[in-house]
């Protein structure tokens, strides 16, 4: 049935990809062509927030740590990425409600689009990621050639959430606060800036239910300490993923004809 | 073959404060089972169908359902019960003005629309200039969506919207955007749309329109369907005198009752009319030169009175 959907995904896309080409140059447009900073913010941004966040925590935590700076970034741009496309995939339906009530588009289109400049952004800050790594002297191995894999099931599962969000957010507008406030407490328990070496060893396992935690912890194996996790960790992710997408997907096949009525 | 076959549909909209409540009263409420929502039936039982060439209006006051009812039709909504069927492309010319980006320009905008409208890229790159000079906008092409007029917008919106060639058009109050001049064009566009045996389904608060467009009528009113015809002058009639009168007809001799009412009614403004008229011209003939008054009351009685006056003038000039 997955394989099915692909599919038909696949095909609607082919047929409308003229459309989404305009959707994703609008939203890349909205996004950086009428700031006049443009594409630097996204650059500036999260070296900001790791700036502040070296000043005040590498005295807290850092000492122990290997290489912190580019521990404290691998959390901050996959949170940040995170946060990005959730949250624009959360306002998607609702921001083009104007059309949707109007003309007959695939709605989910929206939300990819979205998803698509998110990406962009979230790419530019690996540039910067690797280029800190760099000025680190973190040693390049084969084994960073593994980060597609975490990147492609994060990505699958940030569309799902964002599908999620934004069927939730139709029927109720506070979502909107409720996963600002979500998004907070998640960020202190994706272990950004702390490690969790001093939990006892069932809490750390804990850690693992948290998603993003676990693409995190992902990257900075990868990167920082050069192994590639095991098996099952890998399957963890892709199930986290496709566990999103399929309630993404259930919620919008049961709800997809009643959106219309809540705009 | 039927273009268009609505069976028996309905729609439902939920109403109550679902949305304004937001998820965390939402889930308190039905804790505390004090949660409550409203139904409001948009449309009821409503069936039809339409032959390739036909033209439908729909009349009905506001809130009778119409606009929901065309939704439904374009496939926007799918109804909560019964089913619709149709064959061939839409075209829906529905209130189109909103949905644009105001911070893009004209021309970006025209692309993103057309696109929305399943128009290939193709297919704008040959149209485009056809688009902009039947709007009118051949000097705003790259201004800013938001500074233009209103009726500017409604223009290029129409525009983009008309440019098909679709089997069924549907049309929702658009013939009355713009000014006078682009209205006169919108509405020839249209008529040159539907002449090529394209099925077209017209909501309009102008009677003339319906009864100078429209060979069925869909009287709708609050969601229930009074009737579905090809007698269009009958049933615009019989709508003309519900609109003065109120009376709600329930069955065909309401309607036909109704209808005479209706030429009733209008015989006696006519009449109230011509005695208006003919009080008016008694008191410029009083005030004439008697001569000439005579002269005249002579000319408008044999127009109008001829077996009031003497033999020897009636038929004489």
């Amino acid at each position: 049935m997955a394989f099915k959907m692909i599919k038909r995904l696949t095909t609607n896309l082919r047929q409308n990809s003229f459309l989404f080409g305009q959707l994703v140059n609008r939203d890349f447009q909205q996004r950086y062509k009428r700031t006049a900073l443009g594409m630097a913010w996204s650059v500036l941004s999260p070296l900001m927030h790791l700036a502040v966040m070296m000043l005040v925590f590498s005295r807290l935590f850092g000492r122990n740590v290997n290489h912190y700076v580019i521990y404290l970034f691998s959390g901050n741009i996959i949170m940040s990425y995170f946060r990005e496309s959730t949250k624009n995939g959360m306002t998607s339906l609702m921001s083009n409600s104007g059309v949707i009530s109007k003309i007959n588009v695939p709605k989910y289109l929206f939300l990819l689009s979205q998803n698509v400049s998110a990406l962009i952004n979230f790419g530019l800050t690996i540039l910067i990621y690797f280029f800190f790594c760099l000025v680190d002297k973190i040693e390049f191995t084969p084994a960073m050639f593994m980060l597609w894999y975490p990147i492609v099931w994060f990505v699958v599962m940030n569309i799902g959430i964002g599908m999620v969000l934004s069927a939730l957010y139709v029927f109720f507008r506070d979502i909107q606060y409720l996963y600002d406030i979500f998004l907070q407490l998640l960020t202190y328990l994706s272990a950004i800036f702390y490690t969790i070496d001093r939990f006892p060893a069932e809490m750390q396992r804990l850690f693992l239910l948290n998603p993003v935690y676990v693409n995190i912890r992902y990257w900075r194996l990868v990167v920082i300490d050069g192994i590639v996790p095991s098996l099952p960790y890998h399957l963890l992710l892709a199930g986290y993923a496709l566990l999103f997408l399929g309630l993404g997907a259930f919620f919008y096949k049961k709800y997809n004809h009643r959106f219309v009525y809540y705009f | 073959m039927n273009v268009i076959d609505c069976n028996d549909v309905s729609i439902r909209y939920i109403t109550g404060d679902f949305k304004s409540i937001g998820l965390k009263e939402y889930v308190m409420r039905k804790i505390t089972h004090n949660f409550y929502v409203k139904e409001f039936w948009a449309d009821r039982h409503i069936t039809f169908s339409l032959q390739k060439g036909d033209m439908l209006g729909i009349i009905g006051s506001n809130g009778a359902g119409k606009s929901t009812l065309l939704k439904a039709v374009t496939g926007i909504m799918i109804p909560t019960g019964g089913s619709i069927k149709t064959h061939g492309k839409i075209a829906a010319l529905l209130e189109l003005a909103s949905g644009f980006d105001a911070h893009m320009t004209v021309r970006e905008n025209t692309y993103l629309r057309g696109a929305m409208l399943g128009y290939t890229k193709q297919f704008l790159d040959d149209k485009y200039d056809e688009i902009i000079a039947f709007a009118e906008l051949e000097e705003f092409q790259d201004y800013m969506f938001k500074q233009l007029s209103s009726g500017m917008k409604s223009r290029l919106a129409f525009s983009i919207a008309c440019l098909v060639d679709p089997d069924i058009l549907i049309l929702d109050e658009v013939l009355s955007v713009g000014d006078g001049a682009f209205r006169k064009k919108s509405g020839d566009k249209m008529m040159e749309i539907l002449s090529g045996g394209t099925t077209g389904v017209l909501v309009s608060h102008s009677i003339g329109q319906v009864r100078e467009l429209c060979n069925k009528i869909l009287w709708l009113d609050h969601g229930n369907q009074i009737a579905f015809s090809d007698d269009v002058q009958l049933y615009c009639d019989a709508y003309e005198e519900f609109l003065a009168t109120k009376e709600l007809p329930e069955t065909k001799e309401d309607i036909v009752k109704l209808a005479e009412g209706f030429a009733k009614r209008t015989q006696k403004l006519l009449h109230d009319k011509q005695v208006k008229e003919s009080k008016r011209l008694e008191k410029v003939l009083e005030k004439g030169t008697s001569e000439s008054a005579v002269l005249a009351a002579i000319k408008i009685l044999q127009k109008s009175k001829p077996e009031a006056l003497a033999p020897e003038y009636a038929g004489k000039s």
